[in-house]
């Protein structure tokens, strides 16, 4: 089950800040919703298990983070797999774009994701629902991370 | 017609109801043994996979595992892979490509569900905690889902000896005299079908218990099934899982099958080999989610379709050409769904002249494909009966007419695809559900309708099947590894009651009431003192189980061969408790009486005298009375009527609603009409289903998105109208009692119905099942686009 969303933010901060906090694993840990773990293995891969619930079924995912088409402060892409074991897996990613707007800037995101096993049979017609509200959660964490300096 | 107050003929309530509806009933997961530990399937969340690595390690050390099995182990037992067991040789005389079916999948997935590891634990919680621990490293492939590419040349390759994923590419018919058939045609019609892919669905979901029992080496397996027998054969010859006499099968009390219940499933296999090993019993229930992931699913037809008339409308020839999804291995008897058990029935109730029909089967990555109730019968049906209706409606001509033209009226009446109809009266049928469904006041009732903003149509369906399956002789030179006789035995006890064991396995069918009918009749003894015993490979010699409608044709049909025999070594005993000669012995209503006299012996006398055995020496006659028949019939039995469905379709929302639906059918001789009304109500809901709401749908990448009673929709109460049933009666000449089925009937009949009424109120040909609203809506801004503002 292929799902797809975009979207965008506007954070009070310049470009190079808002590009270095999106490659800091502390940030990210604690911007990501249900993050347990994020461990930086090199400058662009990350080992992560998070726990996410959509509709009745709930799951601890482990999997891996790759940041890929660099481009500071312009943006990356950032991508990963995560398996839930008996729920099944989840894999997709971002494409993240920095654009300078009103004196801070415009974070703009395109995501693609992807369930299977029991996540999808149960839970496809919840997970644009659910996918968006990780999304929503994660860049409301990730500007008030901003706003707060 | 009945003797008695409960012999053949009469609606006697069903024996059996008080403890399944009082919760009495005794289902597979109901039985628990001592020491019981129960399984956990660790099953893939891909469609198509390499299977890198598993890692139990972390998994085995959970609460309260006691072991955990891999496909990789199951492989060094030498545990055999599961097979199907019917050849189908393709147009080139080749024999079907049959894929290897471990029971654990050891180095590659293919479908969403494939089990690749099994938990043994003390408890179910546990075990799925456990199963969470399980690591399994996949690199996983690109999956095809949809049967018609499947053979493309840049599709995925399902199993790396079968190329194209095509298993077989089997025909019937004469091509040639088709072709010219078609070429001197007047008229032809062309049709592009789908058979939408269904989920059964049973009541109770499939179970197996395994227990080994190291004193003896044996092993006994309880598990959900419609055929213990055919079970326990297969375990033991294919599986090779214990010798066949080392190995029981009991299928106790089961709720529904609908025919996926057939077959030899990964389970149970893993089960028995797990209860060896652990040397514990163990249990596995399926839940709801892994039903709709792992039992087999039916049709996944993708048809084109095409019939030729002449001017006055009479068939000349039909062709059809048919891609059958079988999944992503073999199931038990799928090879013959698509083939005989479909393209044998495509003559309808027709004289059609010639006949061709293709079938290519192919492996997808989805659940496997196998029989569901009707099985091919339902397919063909939609095709013939769908064909008739759009060649009446492009030519202008009644429906009914269309069919009166064409009905065969003499029998028995040769097919061009195998079959030899041996009795039938379509005209009758038909005019017996034109009156009930007061189809001449159809005109006003659309007038009514239209005023209310809706559109009403009608539609019908004149099916045939062939059930009471089946002569032996016959489905072997077919390519089945089987005979599908039935076999009976007739226990008399000394008090007079009796048992009988039959081979059929009744999982909703109501055999306890109709077979101690046949009995209760033909010995003249109450109903209340006969019990059937079935499903227990340790009580019942042999048996082929029950599915095709064939309970009633062969199941009774051996029953009455085996009270035959009772009769007649009853008589024997008779003539020495009534000093009299055996020629004049007369037996009748539970009575044996000497001819010309007034002597006379109960039932129970003669019984009793058969064990005690003190009116005559064993030198002149054996002690005892039990008898046992093999019955294979003669023929295929052929159930047919006519089914007429009336909707009316909102304009606005596409919402379709059935308001009459009558069905006539001819099943020949009836046991019980309640039990067969019951059977007939049953059938037309799971056809409805079909028809309007049903449909398993896989994602692109193979996920199942109709995986949950949330997106899988039944048929309720409320989606049908109260059914007008009707009946005619020719009796089926290839059995003693005259007997048709009526199992199948149904669900086989509808569908066609369904979709020829909502295309008739709709005026537009062009509409799949299942026709939802939203799908009846499409189809009408597609027929009538909204002009341009």
């Amino acid at each position: 089950m292929a799902m797809t969303m975009t979207g965008e933010v506007q954070l009070p901060a310049s470009r190079e800040v808002v590009y270095a906090k999106l490659n800091d694993a502390e940030v990210l840990k604690a911007c990501i919703p249900g993050c347990e773990e994020l461990i930086k293995s090199s400058d662009t891969e990350m080992s992560a298990v998070a726990v996410t619930k959509i509709g009745p079924v709930k799951a601890r995912f482990k999997g891996k983070v790759h940041l890929t088409d660099l481009d500071p402060p312009n943006g990356y892409r950032i991508s990963g797999e995560g398996d839930g074991g008996v729920a099944g897996f989840a894999k997709g990613g971002a494409t993240v774009a920095l654009t300078e707007k009103d004196g801070g800037t415009l974070l703009t995101y395109n995501v693609e994701a992807q369930i299977g096993g029991k996540l999808a049979q149960l839970g496809q017609r919840l997970v644009n629902g659910a996918a968006k509200k990780v999304a929503d959660d994660f860049f409301k964490n990730f500007q008030a991370h901003i706003a707060a300096g | 017609m009945s003797s008695t107050a409960t012999g053949i003929g009469a609606p006697v309530r069903r024996k059996e109801d008080f403890r399944f509806i009082t919760g009495h009933g005794q289902y597979t997961d109901d039985v628990v043994r001592p020491g019981e530990t129960k399984a956990v399937f660790v099953r893939s969340p891909h469609a198509h996979a390499k299977i890198k690595n598993i890692d139990v390690s972390a998994a085995k050390k959970m609460p309260g595992v006691v072991d955990i099995l891999t496909g990789a182990q199951l492989a060094t037992d030498k545990i055999g892979n599961l097979i199907c067991g019917w050849m189908i040789h393709s147009k080139d005389g080749t024999p079907m490509k049959m894929s290897a079916h471990p029971a654990l999948a050891a180095s590659k997935v293919n479908c969403v569900g494939d089990a690749v590891a099994v938990v043994i634990a003390e408890t179910t919680a546990q075990g799925k905690d456990a199963a969470e621990k399980v690591i399994v490293d996949y690199e996983v492939l690109k999956a095809v889902i949809d049967p018609a590419k499947a053979q493309a040349k840049d599709a995925p390759q399902i199993h790396a000896d079968i190329p194209n994923n095509t298993i077989y590419q089997w025909h019937l018919g004469d091509a040639k005299a088709v072709a010219a058939a078609f070429a001197a045609a007047k008229h032809v019609t062309k049709i592009d079908l789908v058979n939408n892919r269904l989920s059964p669905n049973a009541m109770e979901p499939r179970a197996a218990l395994a227990e080994y029992d190291e004193g003896t080496d044996n092993l006994t397996l309880w598990n959900t099934s419609q055929n213990p027998h055919v079970a326990r054969l297969v375990i033991a010859a294919f599986v090779g899982m214990a010798p066949e006499h080392k190995l029981r099968v009991i299928a106790p009390d089961v709720g529904g099958g609908f025919g996926s219940k057939i077959f030899i499933y990964p389970e149970e296999v893993v089960c028995l080999w797990a209860a060896r090993k652990v040397k514990r019993p163990v249990k596995w229930t399926s839940d709801r989610s892994e039903a709709f992931l792992t039992d087999a699913h039916g049709r996944d037809h993708v048809t084109h379709a095409e019939l030729a008339l002449d001017a006055n409308g009479k068939i000349l020839a039909l062709r059809a050409k048919t891609i059958a999804n079988l999944g992503a291995y073999m199931s038990t008897f799928s090879s013959s769904v698509p083939t005989y058990l479909y393209a044998t029935l495509l003559s309808g109730q027709y004289n059609i002249p010639s006949i061709y029909c293709e079938v290519d089967a192919v492996y997808t990555n989805t659940a496997p494909v196998d029989a569901y109730r009707g099985a091919g019968r339902p397919e063909a049906t939609f095709v013939i009966e769908r064909l008739v209706e759009v060649s009446a409606r492009q030519l202008g001509l009644d429906p009914v007419d269309l069919r009166r033209r064409n009905f065969i009226t003499a029998f028995p009446h040769q097919t061009p695809v195998i079959m030899a109809y041996d009795a039938g009266d379509y005209n009758a049928s038909l005019k017996k559900a034109l009156e009930i469904a007061d189809v001449k006041g159809f005109g006003k009732r659309k007038r009514e309708a239209a005023r209310h903003g809706k559109l009403r149509g009608i539609g019908y369906s004149t099916y045939i099947e062939a059930c009471g399956i089946a002569p032996s002789q016959a489905v072997g030179s077919l390519g089945a590894g089987v005979g599908l006789w039935e076999s009976a035995e007739v226990r008399v006890n000394p008090t007079g009651s009796v048992e009988v064991l039959t081979g059929c396995h009744a999982h909703g069918q109501g055999h306890e009431t109709t077979f101690a009918q046949l009995v209760s009749e033909r010995l003249g003894i109450p109903f209340e003192n006969v019990s059937i015993v079935h499903g227990d490979t340790d009580k019942v010699q042999f048996g082929m189980g029950t599915y095709g409608s064939r309970s009633g044709a062969v199941g009774m049909s051996a029953i009455v061969k085996a009270l035959d025999k009772i009769e007649a070594k009853a008589k024997k005993v008779a003539a020495y408790v009534l000093e009299a000669a055996e020629g004049d012995i007369e037996f009748k209503d539970g009575k044996f009486t000497v001819a010309g006299t007034d002597k006379s012996a109960a039932w129970g006398d003669v019984a009793l005298n058969a064990y005690i055995a003190h009116k005559f020496v064993g030198a002149d006659l054996e002690p005892g009375l039990k008898e046992t028949s093999f019955y294979d019939p003669t023929n295929f039995t052929f159930p047919a009527g006519c089914h007429i469905c009336e909707v009316e379709v909102d304009i606005e929302t596409g919402k379709t609603e059935i308001v009459n639906w009558t069905a006539v059918d001819d099943f020949g001789t009836i046991i019980n009409p309640m039990i067969v009304e019951g059977q007939v109500h049953g059938g037309i809901a799971q056809g409805v289903g079909q028809a309007m709401m049903e449909g398993v749908v896989y994602s692109a990448e193979g996920q199942l998105v109709s995986g949950s009673f949330m997106d899988y929709t039944m048929p309720r109460a409320h989606d049908l109208p109260s059914f007008h049933v009707g009946l005619t009666e020719t009796k089926s000449p290839s059995n003693p009692l005259g007997i048709k089925g009526c199992g199948e009937a149904g669900a086989i009949a509808s569908p066609a119905a369904v979709i020829n009424a909502i295309t008739d109120a709709i005026g537009s040909e062009d509409l799949a099942m299942p026709a939802t609203a939203n799908a009846v809506w499409s189809a009408l801004q597609r027929a009538t686009p909204r002009q341009a503002a």
